[in-house]
């Protein structure tokens, strides 16, 4: 059982430990918010609401899967949006051109966005760029070719069985059926990270490189892989979006790499590596979705908004970096690390 | 004050004898100076003695403390007994700061510049000369910068333009920049720590011409080295230095190098060591013509079952980076490794592992562990993918293993749980063993196995070596204790920069010809 004593990163927990993790934190916020809105604002505790906030979490959602990934093994993938908004394009553009088959659309677009992640991940590999660096040009690079394909036309005559089952309710609920596409996703990302050989490995690397290396873990290949899923999933979010909304534009989901970060963060995965489970970062998906939609219709003003969730997000960054950073210094000073007595 | 600079009773040369110095004030005095790490002692009950006007060498086997002692002169380190004189009054430097303004400086074998600045500023960085002296105007006036810098140079002796980036720069050049530096701040002690390490012949003589400039000029210098012929070439007198404590010091007319060497190693080979004998079976590790351009070059040996070998040498010989390659940390240029007739892919620890290799490297909190997982997790990390079911992890066999092991090991900790980097640095050390054995490997590479960790856990893993030679696994062993070499290993091959020079066994294998071998002597008849 869980003692005062601090816990590896990743060490299994008993009950007294988990109820003080950064996941019950996240997962309390979630239900306080929710019962707190419902009091309090109307319309909170309507179906209707929770329809919304699905339709607008689940992007959201499946690009912070692979983000947790990247994030825990110490890099970060700012692209993702740009990815998501070419694909978007293309898949429109391909659509203008008479490809009408959804399957073979999703899979090229599937295929665009696993290029695209190989790109970054062969940058940040094979030439070992920082993966900050190099994703802050692809963004921009991508973002570019976006423009390229549609310029400022929009791609919007879809089949309306396209677009209308891309958030038809599952039976029974408000809850568009997409999500399940997400929550079994979710269960994949999630069984892989913490039950899984590799997900041993990524733990691993985002805490010592040099460590895993001599361990017999392919470093340079676990982070490219990454990246090319990075790219996969963002695609896919990619033609969610353009069914979504309808239409296929060079600027759908700009800025949307930040709520994705801002959600992996608040989930609890540290901004250096090494830390942090999946659970949180859903956890914070919901959370951030959930408060924005609720303050929205409580007719708070987008700028306020926007500062609410900036705040709580350098809060959440913040708390559990604190948290850590005592538990070092505690820990460094129970083990005064000896140097080596030098020759 | 009295003796910075231009004080040159002493400084005659040939005729410096002990009673002139024992007459007069040393500039820096080390009375039972001793410093622990923790557990680890580095220094104990240190007496040293420097004078105004002498270059005093410094010498010892790894380990043996020199480099704690320069770092208490840096004011690094505060000792934790004793106390450091300056000019015959005690002080206590409250960081490198302080140390700098007593007049010390050290120059480390390894200098640190900012490379792009120009050398004048790498100079004078913190203290450059401003066009005036008050006022809202604090520009700083390159000009005379770069006059001082070249004069500084030309004090030296030496050519070097003040105005190029440090970029780019040699080692040796580098550390003349340190070296005027120490002058720019009117320093009357020089530490050198291994200067000569990385530099070719010319480049030491010219380190040595500047050495004995300074020295008339009135300076004391401390020269560490390990190049025991460049000792006698420089130095007034000799200070040897052996586990953390003071062995002797002579001028260096009263010694001869087999004397030194002798008193550097002299110990009692004890009974820690407990390599059984074995019968060597087959060979599992076969090294032809190993070359990393730069760091190694043709290096060629086997290891055979049931064989311990041991790569001995100094720092920097490149011993570490032979088994690295071997490994496949690092690429080679030529040359080819093959375990039991099978040859290894170049670069790729995976395949090493698949083919029976483990390596238990140098550094343990940077490369053997990940500090922050819990101790079971480290202990199983390599093993992962073994203890796993159809790519699930169990958790009830990886705990199985990680308690299999770690029991096997003694490994004290209070919870598996828990992380690593809480266990002490001998149980650190145990959990990295455990994690490679744990692989049953047939080749294990084992870099400095008992570097930094208490003498019970050094003789269990001493025991722990022995028993797996036994058991037919070939070990080939880096390590910089001498007595561990020669108590452990079968054969000894000694490295001397990047190359091998040397192969003995174990029975005709002394000490002294090992670290003669190691200095790059050739073996005595």
């Amino acid at each position: 059982m869980a003692t005062e004593q601090s816990t590896a990163v990743d060490a299994p927990r008993g009950w007294g430990a988990t109820l003080r993790s950064w996941d019950a934190v996240v997962i309390l916020a979630v239900v306080l918010v929710a019962i707190v809105g419902s009091l309090t604002i109307d319309g909170v505790s309507s179906p209707r609401f929770w329809r919304f906030v699905t339709i607008e979490m689940i992007p959201i959602a499946l690009i912070a899967l692979p983000m947790t990934f990247v994030i825990i093994t110490g890099e970060i993938d700012l692209s993702v949006a740009s990815m998501l908004g070419l694909s978007a394009t293309v898949m429109g553009q391909l659509w203008f051109l008479g490809v009408s088959s959804l399957p073979l659309l999703i899979a090229m677009c599937l295929l665009l966005g696993a290029s695209l992640g190989a790109v970054n991940g062969t940058f940040v590999t094979v030439f070992g760029l920082p993966s900050l660096a190099v994703t802050i040009g692809t963004l921009a690079l991508y973002r570019g070719l976006a423009y390229v394909v549609l310029g400022d036309r929009a791609v919007a005559n879809y089949p309306v069985a396209w677009t209308r089952q891309v958030i038809s309710p599952i039976p029974g609920t408000t809850i568009p059926w997409f999500i399940m596409v997400v929550v079994g996703l979710a269960v994949v990302f999630g069984v892989v990270l913490h039950a899984t050989p590799i997900g041993r490995g990524l733990y691993a690397i985002g805490n010592n490189v040099d460590a895993s290396s001599f361990s017999g873990i392919n470093v340079a290949r676990t982070k490219f892989w990454l990246f090319v899923i990075t790219g996969m999933v963002s695609a896919l979010a990619g033609v969610y979006w353009t069914l979504r909304f309808a239409s296929a534009r060079a600027d759908n989901g700009v800025g949307l790499e930040l709520s994705v970060v801002a959600a992996v963060l608040l989930g609890g995965v540290s901004i250096f590596g090494g830390r942090g489970g999946l659970v949180g970062v859903l956890a914070a998906v919901v959370l951030l979705g959930v408060l924005r939609n609720a303050l929205q219709l409580a007719y708070v003003p987008a700028n306020t908004l926007t500062i609410v969730t900036g705040s709580l997000l350098i809060a959440s960054v913040v708390g559990p970096n604190i948290v850590a950073m005592a538990r070092q210094r505690l820990r460094q000073r129970r083990s005064a690390a000896p140097p080596v007595a030098g020759a | 004050m009295q003796t910075r600079f231009g004080n040159d009773e002493t400084a005659s040369g040939v005729g410096v004898v002990e009673p002139s110095h024992a007459a007069r004030v040393p500039v820096i005095g080390m009375r039972g100076v001793g410093k622990s790490f923790g557990a680890v002692v580095a220094l104990r009950d240190v007496h040293l003695d420097l004078f105004a006007g002498e270059v005093h060498a410094l010498v010892g086997e790894n380990g043996a403390g020199k480099s704690t002692l320069a770092k208490i002169l840096a004011g690094v380190y505060a000792p934790d007994t004793g106390v450091v004189m300056l000019d015959g009054v005690p002080v206590a430097f409250s960081g490198p700061a302080a140390a700098r303004a007593a007049g010390i400086a050290v120059i480390y074998q390894e200098p640190t510049l900012f490379p792009d600045l120009s050398v004048a500023e790498n100079i004078f960085m913190g203290r450059q000369p401003l066009r005036r002296k008050s006022g809202i105007d604090r520009r700083i006036d390159t000009a005379a910068m770069r006059r001082r810098a070249g004069e500084l140079f030309a004090r030296l002796g030496v050519q070097l333009d003040p105005s190029r980036p440090a970029r780019g720069l040699s080692i040796a050049d580098q550390q003349l920049v340190e070296i005027a530096k120490a002058l720019s701040m009117e320093a009357r002690i020089l530490v050198m720590d291994e200067p000569t390490a990385a530099l070719s012949g010319v480049e030491v003589d010219r380190l040595f011409s500047v050495a004995r400039s300074l020295r008339s000029s009135g300076a004391a210098v401390l020269f560490i080295s390990h190049r025991l012929g460049e000792v006698f070439a420089l130095c007034e007198r000799i200070t040897v230095m052996r586990d953390g404590g003071w062995v002797s010091t002579d001028l260096a007319g009263a010694t001869d190098v087999d004397q030194v060497v002798r008193r550097m190693v002299g110990r009692e080979v004890s009974s820690l060591y407990p390599k059984q004998e074995t019968d060597p079976g087959e060979v599992l590790l076969d090294v032809r013509g190993l070359t990393s351009r730069g760091v190694f070059s043709d290096v060629s040996f086997s290891v055979r079952s049931g064989e311990i070998v041991a790569l001995a040498g100094l720092v920097g010989a490149g011993r570490s980076e032979v088994i690295r390659s071997v490994f496949g940390i690092d690429p080679y240029d030529q040359g080819e490794v093959r375990v039991a007739g099978e040859r290894l892919r170049l670069g790729s620890p995976t395949a090493a592992i698949a083919a029976g290799v483990a390596l238990i490297p140098e550094d343990r909190r940077q490369q053997g562990l990940v500090m922050e997982l819990s101790v079971e997790r480290n202990a199983t990390l390599v093993r992962r993918w073994s203890l796993s079911h159809l790519g699930l992890l169990r958790r009830s066999s990886e705990r199985r293993e990680a308690r299999t092991w770690t029991k096997r090991l003694y490994v004290k900790a209070a919870n598996l749980s828990d992380p690593v980097s809480t266990l002490s640095g001998g149980n650190q050390q145990k959990v990295v063993i455990a994690k490679w054995l744990a692989t049953t490997p047939r080749v294990l590479l084992v870099d400095e196995p008992t570097r930094g960790i208490d003498v019970g856990t050094k003789a269990e893993v001493h025991h722990l070596l022995s028993q797996l030679a036994a058991d037919g696994v070939a070990v080939l062993m880096v390590s910089s204790e001498l007595p561990e070499v020669l108590g452990m290993a079968d054969r000894i091959l000694v490295m001397h920069e990047g190359r091998l020079v040397a192969e003995l066994p174990r029975a005709g294998a002394t000490e002294e010809s090992v670290m003669f071998a190691a200095t790059g002597h050739r073996e005595r008849a």
